[in-house]
């Protein structure tokens, strides 16, 4: 029993609802939001220390004891994401002070940003899984909102369609929850793993991991269910997109891993079998989109797509040490991710668009942000030291070691393509000869410089320092690979 | 019983399929309520149907109804609902911006205004 592991999602939502009150003053809800955005570090920070060290943490809500109550499970992976949630949530705020503009900022922004937040630490956080569902639409609501918030023509038209995806995947999510809780009675995600255990029944337990696949699939954009992707992220404004591009996708991958972890985990041959093919096939349709486009939006956007097959291909193999790698490079990719949203979002702001072949020269003027999208870039192709290559390296070998040779190779691959299609746009946009551009004098630059360039000094030290966050990565895979550590942390038998 | 709720929660996600597919967006919106209302009856089969008393302290009665499902729908139905009166708002608005309501003409060329 410990409350500190609901506090970073309760301060986001008391913020939120004080920003409401004071909608129209611009000042007061940046100063509030930046620090209880800090403050949320500082806490999630505090926790995760707390799980490394003691173990993990539970806090059942209004006192009703697991199974029967709602549970708040903070394992070393749960509070690891959170810790980097809020990180990356900071970040954006910060950015967004300069770029996001005042109208959005008066039309309840930077509320919607926290109940977002609100949204995504409780869905790491909760070990229920008819709250987990609620998260969800906590997180959906938000993002709808900021998906549209400034109504322009192409976000009217794609937050039509993003609407109409989640809405459709969140009745299979109750679908599935329906037929999960006839299975076995219990909500509570201990519960379900030790009742499914009891069960044997293989044939329907199957069809709950399918479905529970197409669910989160749809939210965390696998193969075939990305489709909705690309259109829909590209619509809005860079700190947006920075924290739909981090958080909303890693909450579907998250949520497969844990399902895929800690209940389906009897009869591994077919649902992973599944899923390992299906990622694969995520890569290979990411990287494909990531070559095919000269838009720098639509190139960095399709590589969250491969960075998702990536990380459920560590998954799917199942071993500590797959998953310790998959761990690491979840992590690293809602960083480096947040930092390249942000990054293009400063080359956007300073020539107007998004078109590569209208871009050139860049650092000449802006070496700064030159040197920083290029180091960002070799940090996300996973090149040593910096911060891909350790959990690439896990996968792969692990990959290997289980003779999964073609989803290995796949990876290895993906990285070099990956590598192609960010230098593509270093070499295209910055090097060659200086253009001028009529927004040029308008980008407050520097500031806007200040969020991506930590995100990416974070990514360097997390590449150079991975000798010493090993030990606690491979702690919250180590919860993952052992079910039997959650539920006995949960059910306290 | 179960068999009736079956028969009706299938015609509902029928039902729901088609509007969905169709190019009015209006009937598309019908058809996300019809599948939320198809999931709801979903959750109530599946937690037992016509089993005994209200499940209510001090009633002291042998059997009663599983009162969690009654939960779950409660909330699912809250939410789709805020979704729905979100859809719907969104949709009048797109009609008056973008002049339409047919999602052929809702495509728009790639990163394109």
């Amino acid at each position: 029993m410990n409350n500190l592991i609901i506090f970073p999602i309760l301060i986001p939502l008391i913020t939120g609802v004080v920003l409401i009150f004071f909608a129209k003053n611009i000042m007061v809800q940046r100063w509030i939001s930046a620090i209880s955005a800090l403050i949320v570090i500082i806490v999630s920070f505090m926790q995760a220390n707390l799980v490394y060290h003691d173990g993990i943490q539970t806090m059942d809500v209004s006192n009703w004891e697991a199974p029967y109550g709602i549970t708040l499970v903070s394992d070393m992976l749960s509070s690891l994401l959170v810790l980097t949630t809020s990180i990356i949530a900071f970040a954006a705020l910060i950015y967004s002070f300069q770029s996001i503009g005042e109208a959005r900022e008066k039309f309840y922004y930077y509320p919607v940003v926290h109940f977002l937040i609100v949204g995504v630490n409780g869905a790491f956080t909760t070990g229920d899984i008819f709250n987990l569902f609620v998260f969800f639409e906590v997180m959906l609501m938000s993002s709808y909102v900021l998906l549209v918030l400034g109504g322009t023509k192409i976000q009217l038209r794609e937050s039509i369609k993003y609407i109409l995806v989640n809405v459709i995947s969140s009745a299979l999510f109750v679908i599935a929850v329906a037929y999960l809780y006839s299975v076995v009675g219990t909500l509570n995600m201990a519960h379900i793993s030790v009742r499914l255990s009891e069960a044997g029944n293989t044939g329907i337990i199957t069809v709950l991991a399918v479905l529970f696949l197409i669910v989160f699939g749809l939210k965390g954009a696998i193969f075939p269910l990305y489709f909705w992707l690309p259109g829909s992220y590209y619509a809005p404004p860079a700190p947006v997109m920075a924290l739909f591009g981090a958080l909303l996708t890693k909450v579907g991958v998250y949520s497969i891993t844990r399902t895929f972890t800690l209940f389906f985990y009897h009869d591994v041959g077919y649902t992973h079998q599944l899923l390992q093919i299906l990622a694969i096939l995520t890569i290979i349709s990411g990287v494909i989109g990531a070559l095919a486009f000269t838009d720098i939006k639509k190139i960095v956007i399709y590589n969250i797509i491969v960075a998702v097959g990536v990380i459920l291909f560590g998954v799917s193999v199942l071993t500590p040490e797959s998953l310790t790698g998959a761990v690491f490079y979840l992590i690293h990719d809602m960083n480096i991710k947040a930092a390249l949203f942000l990054l293009i979002g400063i080359i956007i702001a300073i020539t107007g668009t998004s078109d590569l072949n209208k871009i050139s020269g860049l650092i000449n003027r802006y070496p700064g942000l030159g040197w920083t999208f290029f180091i960002a870039g070799l940090a996300l192709a996973g090149i040593p030291p910096l911060s891909g290559f350790a959990g690439k390296m896990m996968i792969v070998r692990a990959g290997f070691e289980t003779e999964n040779y073609i989803g290995a190779f796949v990876v290895l691959m993906s990285s070099l393509l990956v590598l192609y299609s960010i230098m593509r746009i270093f070499i295209g946009g910055f090097w060659g000869t200086p253009r001028a551009y009529k927004n040029e004098d308008k980008a407050p630059v520097k500031w806007l410089l200040i969020a991506p360039a930590v995100l990416t000094a974070f990514a360097v030290l997390y590449g150079l320092g991975t000798e010493a966050v090993y030990p606690v990565i491979s702690a919250a895979a180590e919860t993952l690979a052992n079910p039997e550590i959650y539920i006995h942390a949960v059910l306290k038998e | 019983m179960e068999i009736l709720m079956a028969f009706l929660i299938g015609i509902l996600f029928m039902a729901a399929t088609y509007l969905m597919l169709s190019k009015s967006l209006l009937r598309i919106i019908i058809g996300t309520g019809l599948l939320s209302h198809g999931a709801h009856l979903l959750i109530l089969t599946m937690g037992g149907l016509k089993r005994g008393a209200p499940p209510l302290l001090g009633e002291h009665a042998a059997t009663y109804v599983d009162p969690l499902p009654q939960a779950l729908i409660l909330t699912a139905i809250v939410i789709s609902f805020g979704v729905t009166s979100f859809f719907l708002v969104l949709a009048y608005r797109a009609y008056q911006e973008l002049g339409t309501d047919n999602m052929d003409r809702l495509r728009g060329k790639e990163g394109h205004e």
